[in-house]
């Protein structure tokens, strides 16, 4: 029962001999082909069992973006405040003004927090919050300024849609003149969270005082109309189902579509600790990497797949590497939210580190900046 | 840019999706350009093709380590202590009993009993801990004694190797886990281990073991000084040994953890490359049936996606674990842990024996 003579296993153009017998075999080929997938074959990715065959369809849709590279940063995370208004189901993050282990970060604070960061190359501030109930709209725009004056070089990628909308709550503006007044204090990305899962049903259960998906892709699509580049996420492992899944991948890929504005697509996976939602225990590994391998796949337009190593865990985001990720975020050094439910991550990892983790799964390793512009590159 | 390939490859390829057996060539061009996800496609069916069964199996089994004292000084370990340290211990039948009652509400069947190599401990005194566990747990089954701990034995008893595994059995020892393997490479093993026992007598006592009908399993820790050449032969090693009596019911593998070790400096391997090597030891061990992942170093996230590569156990519920654990960050799964593992890679949870029997939860 040898096979017929093969074509060459890893042609990138036909499905190799040891997946022709794979049940998405008609995905693969239609993944070898470059055409773009429908729902119903999004549904199909995600409830196969055949995870090697979903890891290659993705790995050769990453590989005809990006080849051997794999990306990372060096960044920092800014979580200036965790007061917020909201009482989401799957978050162990945050706290009601005044309760015990609240903080709010004046903006001295901040910039003591990320002084001894001054000329060490970061590319990046990561800079989110919770939706704080009495926080004025010029705090927002003179942390941002503050932190542009202090770290000229350092790209500002701050509030997810959820805070921007609030902003605009606050402000009085519309949706796009808090952008204006954002961008001019020195706003230069926006964080993809916030997205959660867009269906109304599920919002409704987990985070309905949230901003509706609706007003998510307001956010973001009025940001990529002023030049603001934006990521895009997807929380799951909770009460969504594997249709609610696809429906969220497609309704960004035709975001993407329209404006092109999307770098990049992080699969969040939810963390059970501390929170309403703790019983339903993390998603396996499997989920983990189907979830990146499939929002690769779906998402044929979006540059960048990001396997957010503190989150995931820096060994399954390894093997993401191999299933359509393309980037594994950056040294971070200071994280919370993810750390309050649960995850037993170091909080920072030394770039030497992050190059050693991309190696060893057969990637060059390349610091970008936040922009994905190559800022050093190596041979392997 | 297209992923490597090589006739070698492609032959490699099509020989493990007809079961056919591979070349050292074969496997080795695997390991160092095979595609993982082919090499885990290919070691899922070769899973099943083994065991059509949609299960997974695990046992409830707990870690006894009977004493850190040890003569051995390997540099990749962080668990030993040298004799007359403070922190040296041995553990009293009694420590030992109360061990084993704290597992038999669990459901437990077995221990892995296995300890340092401590310099004064005569044949006699194991025999004496094996009549005791007899006569206290006449059903628990005991895994213990590595090689390297049963040649340690027969020299400060001054016995032969297979008189010493003759009396060990006598006195109550069921089988005999494939610790102590590391890589079954000499010049691996003068780098990293260099007064532990060597390649040929670590094969001779499962052999010897073997050829009384006593089952063993067969291990490798790699990720530290070796080249996936090195891998490849350690593996042809023992497939070559399963060619003469058959006595291997399992392979296991883990990655060199470098933490509080003399070979701290060595990079730590992740998991690319054990989910590669692992699948690729599916792929080249055609003669071992099964194949079990380290949660304890790859973590639940880990060994689930292993159990889609090749992977048809997950192992012990260990209950303890020093050895491993000493040398960096770990990972803990209970029974219930294990089985939600496996429910969510796919798979029915079914609780075994040391020879994958089918045991009642």
């Amino acid at each position: 029962m040898i096979p017929a003579p093969a074509p060459a296993a890893c042609d990138a153009r036909t499905v190799p001999a040891p997946l022709q017998d794979s049940p998405i075999r008609d995905l693969l080929e239609k993944t070898a082909a470059s055409e773009r997938l429908t729902f119903d074959d999004g549904v199909r990715l995600f409830e196969t069992d055949d995870l090697p065959a979903l890891g290659w369809a993705a790995n050769l849709a990453r590989e005809r973006r990006h080849g051997e590279v794999a990306y990372y940063l060096l960044n920092r995370h800014v979580n200036y405040t965790n007061v917020c208004k909201y009482d989401c189901m799957f978050c162990s993050f945050y706290r009601k003004e005044g309760q015990e282990g609240a903080w709010t970060w004046t903006v001295d604070q901040v910039l003591e927090h990320v002084a001894a960061y001054k000329g060490a190359g970061l590319a990046e501030f990561h800079i989110v919050g919770g939706v704080h109930p009495t926080l004025p709209f010029s705090y927002y725009t003179d942390m941002l300024r503050a932190l542009r004056r202090e770290h000229p070089t350092v790209a500002l990628k701050a509030f997810t849609a959820i805070e921007i909308s609030y902003l605009a709550e606050i402000s009085g503006l519309s949706i796009r003149d808090t952008l204006v007044e954002l961008k001019a204090a020195g706003l230069d990305m926006i964080p993809g969270g916030g997205a959660e899962v867009f269906a109304d049903r599920v919002r409704y259960k987990v985070c309905r005082e949230k901003a509706d998906a609706d007003r998510w892709f307001e956010v973001h699509e009025t940001a990529h109309a002023l030049g603001i580049p934006s990521n895009a996420t997807l929380l799951y492992g909770h009460i969504e189902t594997i249709e609610e899944r696809v429906d969220h991948l497609l309704r960004l890929r035709a975001l993407q579509d329209r404006t092109g504005g999307l770098l990049s697509y992080i699969p969040l996976a939810y963390h059970p600790d501390n929170n309403r939602l703790e019983k339903l225990g993390a998603p396996s590994g499997i989920d983990a990497l189907k979830n990146v391998a499939v929002g690769r796949l779906l998402l044929d337009t979006v540059p960048h797949v990001k396997a957010y190593w503190i989150m995931l865990g820096l060994k399954p985001a390894q093997l993401a590497l191999s299933f359509g990720a393309d980037d594994l975020d950056g040294t971070v050094t200071w994280e919370r939210i993810y750390h309050m439910a649960g995850a037993t991550t170091p909080e920072g990892l030394s770039e030497e580190r992050l190059r050693e983790v991309i190696r060893e799964a057969g990637r060059v390793p390349v610091r970008r900046d936040a922009f994905y512009n190559r800022i050093a590159a190596e041979a392997a | 840019m297209p992923s490597v390939t090589s006739p070698l490859l492609d032959r490699a390829y099509e020989k493990a999706a007809a079961h056919v057996r591979l070349s050292p060539e074969e496997g080795v061009a695997l390991l160092e350009a095979g595609d993982l996800n082919l090499i885990g496609a290919l070691a899922h069916r070769r899973r099943m093709h083994l065991h059509p069964r949609n299960e997974v199996t695990y046992i409830v089994e707990r870690n006894i380590n009977y004493t850190n004292v040890c003569v051995t000084y390997c540099r990749f370990c962080a668990f030993y202590r040298r004799p007359g340290h403070k922190e040296g211990y041995v553990l009293s039948h009694d420590e030992i009993g109360r061990k084993i009652e704290e597992i038999l509400p669990h459901g437990g069947v077995q221990i892995l009993l296995q300890g340092g190599h401590h310099p004064d401990l005569p044949v006699a005194w194991y025999e004496d801990l094996l009549r005791f566990l007899r006569r206290r747990f006449p059903r628990i089954h005991v895994h213990g004694f590595s090689a390297p701990e049963i040649e340690h034995i027969a020299r400060v008893s001054e016995l032969p190797v297979e008189e010493t595994i003759r009396r060990l059995r006598e006195a109550g020892l069921g089988t005999i886990p494939g610790a102590g393997a590391e890589m079954l490479v000499d010049r691996v093993r003068d780098e990293i281990a260099p007064l532990k026992t060597t390649t040929a007598a670590w094969l001779d006592v499962h052999r010897t073991a073997h050829r009384l009908g006593m089952r063993s399993t067969a291990t490798m820790m790699f990720g530290h000084v070796e080249t996936p050449a090195e891998r490849i032969e350690h593996l042809d090693r023992v497939r070559a040994l399963q060619d003469e009596h058959g006595g291997f019911t399992a392979f296991i593998l883990w990655t060199f953890q470098p933490d509080n070790t003399a070979m701290w400096r060595v990079p730590r391997l992740e998991s690319h490359q054990y989910l590669k090597t692992a699948a690729g030891s599916r792929l080249y061990l055609e003669n071992v049936r099964n194949l079990q992942p380290s949660w304890v170093t790859q973590g639940p996230r880990v060994a689930e996606v292993s159990l889609r590569f090749g992977v048809n156990d997950m192992g012990s519920t260990m209950f303890e674990e020093n050895v491993v654990s000493a040398a960096g960050t770990t990972f803990a799964m209970n029974a219930s842990e294990i089985e939600r593992s496996i429910r969510a890679a796919g798979f029915l949870p079914r609780r075994r024996n040391v020879y994958y029997d089918e045991v009642a939860a």
